[in-house]
């Protein structure tokens, strides 16, 4: 289980560096609003794994929560978005 | 030996649900546009997500944390193509999208048809802000 861990762990720290890259270039906000999303997403697949991996059920609403946060957030965001290029 | 077998389909589950969001992180690296991006971006929603849940399931072995995980999953499922779908549509208007990688435009046909019928129902005079639309 700890040769698991460290693959899911150096996988998912890559996938959120890929991901902040892109947070950081994006050339638009809905660009951003979606490297977003993603990141809070590995950040619920890392709060998943820790729980799998010292089976406990401490971290499950903060999953539901980020799910939540997600969805609000992004639809947000794009909801106000109106500016033709410099949006 | 149930219990081996169970831990290695569990690991795999998680390996797996990983490399969802390294595909997810690269897409969203490579891809050169809003809405191949977007589909990048589904990746760990969905069937990441899935993987992880069924993982911390499997691993946990009880029957009251299953509803739990099931209504995360789900919430996860309505809501991802309703944000999706946001985010597309702001894209399309604010024309934030690369013409040239698209095969179809189905939207295209059906906004013409739509301000062709304005025009005819108010004239050549009437509204005419649909200028977000049209390429």
């Amino acid at each position: 289980m700890s040769i698991v861990l460290w693959v899911c762990g150096i996988t998912l720290s890559i996938a959120a560096c890929l991901t902040i890259i892109r947070l950081a270039k994006g050339p638009s906000i809905l660009e951003r609003v979606i490297a977003t999303d993603v990141l809070l997403l590995i950040l619920s697949a890392a709060l998943c794994i820790e729980m799998t991996v010292n089976k406990h059920t401490d971290n499950l609403i903060f999953v539901l929560l980020a799910c939540l946060v997600g969805f609000v957030g992004s639809v947000t965001v794009s909801r106000f978005v109106t500016d033709r290029r410099n949006a | 030996m149930l219990d081996t077998v169970i831990d290695v389909v569990a690991g795999t589950f998680m390996v797996v649900g990983c490399l969802m969001s390294l595909a997810a992180g690269i897409g969203m690296l490579r891809f050169p546009d809003l809405l191949s991006r977007l589909h990048a971006a589904t990746k760990p929603q969905v069937l990441g997500l899935l993987l992880l849940l069924a993982a911390l399931g499997l691993e946990l072995r009880s029957w009251v944390v299953l509803p739990v995980l099931l209504l995360a999953w789900l919430l996860q499922l309505l809501t991802a193509p309703v944000s999706a779908h946001m985010v597309g549509r702001a894209g399309y208007r604010t024309r934030h999208l690369r013409r040239e990688t698209l095969i179809v435009d189905e939207l295209a046909a059906v906004v013409q048809a739509a301000a062709q019928r304005e025009e005819l129902e108010h004239g050549a005079d009437g509204q005419r802000d649909r200028s977000d639309f049209l390429d």
